[in-house]
């Protein structure tokens, strides 16, 4: 597979979020932050990140796993670990 | 010919903005298809045809607001002249056809969507910044609450604005609003069409039109008031222990992919759809002039729903006792998405037979509430509030434990039911969720 930039990776996660928030401002978010509290999303909403980012990177992400995607810092290694 | 006139799509709902019209004349349409999508004080409904037939004309332009009940387009037969269609004047309380149930969450049409959301350009309007000149950052260019908020901070001194995080914005901006009113928005306004009340006598019509926020409030006011003056609750409340259900849950979604997922609120309203079907007391509505229950043979499940833009609407879930729980699952991730996205149905708001409101996820870290007494939405009979799942010292078996628990509230109808009855269908429900494999059967 071909390495995944970073910055690719985050595109996704961008995309993957606004879709459930549009109004969700990224950049306030730091690494390590907890995205349900920072960005106020649900279980509900949480779930649409995690499938948009199922659907965008063509992965399955079994639900064991949704917890090391609950940061930034987190789902960017998760997604690049996997794509590795 | 049969009229298709702009639908009444909430109590405060007096006109609406056709945004775009999904067929052209000629079209053959069926009874359910999305024909408008229709701009309201609240939200962009997609509105559904009630009669099958060919569109003969469009009488009214898209960007054209008209009132409720204006003609807004002409559906021939094509075939010879069925028991008259009714014209659909308001939403008709119609049996939902089963596919719209469970739609899949679709991916919003971007390219066909106003660039705005109305409660954005509310937002817009409020702190006067024109929305020509603000640059969309969110999905396909759409304006989102914090572009306005951005444009309207930015020829002014940037220091006046510190920079906040959405979430503390948005609490900020709920502030003035206390969780516990919202759940009933649409299943309140639908109570209301219910009961033609006079138009507002007493108000002048203001030349702007008057805010959303306050005519919600409004209308919430005045249900829950009806409610409380017709209606003698009477309140039970259980807390139900859901280790075995959780644990249960847990090991059903492990190696299934996240779309696939099932959430604890799914599982919550799965078991009150069940055990309100076996308790045909708490469901169903109330016909004042007949002084009697009206029971419903299947449960039309009002579900509050939180809007990120702030407040809360309750759109149903039609039969929601014959879905399987992965059904279940489905219909409600369609609903939350189709409310976040302010892409709400017609067929969403129909009347419910039965109203859950669910202070469900609590922010990590915080308890969370642990009850909620519901007001019942008139004509419905009885309604449920569920407090936030917390870990409580719970006596299981002889033995002190820390487990999780949720608080299920009934507040019912004393005209339709007694404690008594109230007791057995919370007896019900604490069944269900303490069995979850017998919950579960009907699926694998």
């Amino acid at each position: 597979m071909t390495d995944t930039p970073a910055r690719d990776v985050d595109a996704m996660i961008a995309e993957a979020v606004g879709r459930v928030a549009p109004d969700a401002d990224l950049t306030s978010v730091g690494d390590d932050d907890l995205l349900t509290e920072q960005l106020d999303l649900d279980s509900m909403d949480m779930l649409g990140v995690l499938e948009g980012l199922q659907q965008l990177s063509g992965l399955t992400i079994p639900e064991r796993d949704a917890p090391k995607l609950a940061t930034l810092a987190g789902a960017r290694a998760y997604l690049i670990a996997r794509f590795a | 010919m049969a009229e298709f006139r702009m639908p009444s799509l909430g109590a405060d709902m007096e006109e609406g903005t056709i945004l775009e019209w999904r067929v052209q004349p000629g079209d053959t349409v069926h009874r359910g298809q999305i024909v408008a999508l229709v701009e309201t004080e609240k939200a962009d409904i997609e509105v559904e045809v009630f009669t099958d037939g060919v569109v003969a004309d469009l009488v009214v332009p898209v960007g054209t607001k008209v009132p409720v009940g204006t003609v807004l387009a002409h559906i021939g037969d094509g075939a010879p002249a069925p028991a008259a269609a009714p014209p659909a004047a308001a939403p008709e309380p119609k049996p939902a056809p089963e596919p719209a149930v469970a739609p899949e969450p679709e991916p919003e049409p971007s390219a066909s969507r106003p660039v705005s959301s109305p409660l954005v350009r509310h937002l817009a309007e409020e702190l006067h910044v024109s929305l020509d000149r603000v640059t969309g950052t969110g999905k396909g260019g759409r304006i989102t609450r914090a572009d306005v908020e951005r444009a309207a901070a930015h020829p002014t001194r940037p220091e006046r604005r510190p920079k906040v995080s959405p979430r503390a914005r948005r609490l900020a901006a709920r502030g003035g609003e206390p969780v516990v009113e919202a759940p009933v928005d649409p299943a309140v306004e639908a109570a209301l069409a219910l009961t033609p009340t006079p138009a507002p006598t007493g108000v002048p019509a203001p030349v702007p039109a008057p805010a959303p926020r306050v005519s919600r409030r409004q209308a919430v006011g005045r249900v829950m008031a009806r409610s409380k003056r017709e209606i003698p609750h009477y309140y039970l409340s259980i807390p139900i222990d859901l280790h075995d259900a959780l644990a249960w849950l847990d090991a059903r979604n492990a190696d299934r992919s996240v779309a696939d997922q099932v959430l604890p609120a799914a599982l919550l309203l799965h078991a009150v759809a069940r055990a309100a079907a076996q308790h045909p007391l708490m469901n169903g509505t109330f016909d004042a002039a007949a002084d009697a229950h009206v029971p419903s043979d299947h449960v039309d499940l009002a579900v509050a729903v939180a809007l990120r833009e702030g407040g809360l609407v309750a759109p149903v879930i039609a039969q929601a006792d014959t879905l399987s729980l992965d059904e279940l699952m489905t219909a409600l991730k369609g609903l939350v998405m189709r409310t976040r996205r302010n892409a709400l149905r017609g067929s969403d708001l129909v009347p419910g037979t039965l109203t859950v409101t669910s202070l469900g996820d609590a922010s990590p870290g915080a308890a969370g509430v642990a009850q909620m007494f519901p007001v019942i939405t008139p004509p419905q009979v009885a309604a449920i509030g569920l407090g936030a799942i917390r870990e409580e010292a719970v006596a299981h078996e002889g033995l002190l434990g820390v487990r999780p628990v949720v608080w299920c509230s009934l507040a019912a109808d004393h005209r339709v039911s007694d404690g008594r009855d109230g007791a057995r269908f919370l007896a019900a429900l604490d069944h269900l969720l303490t069995h979850p494999d017998a919950l579960g059967a009907h699926d694998d």
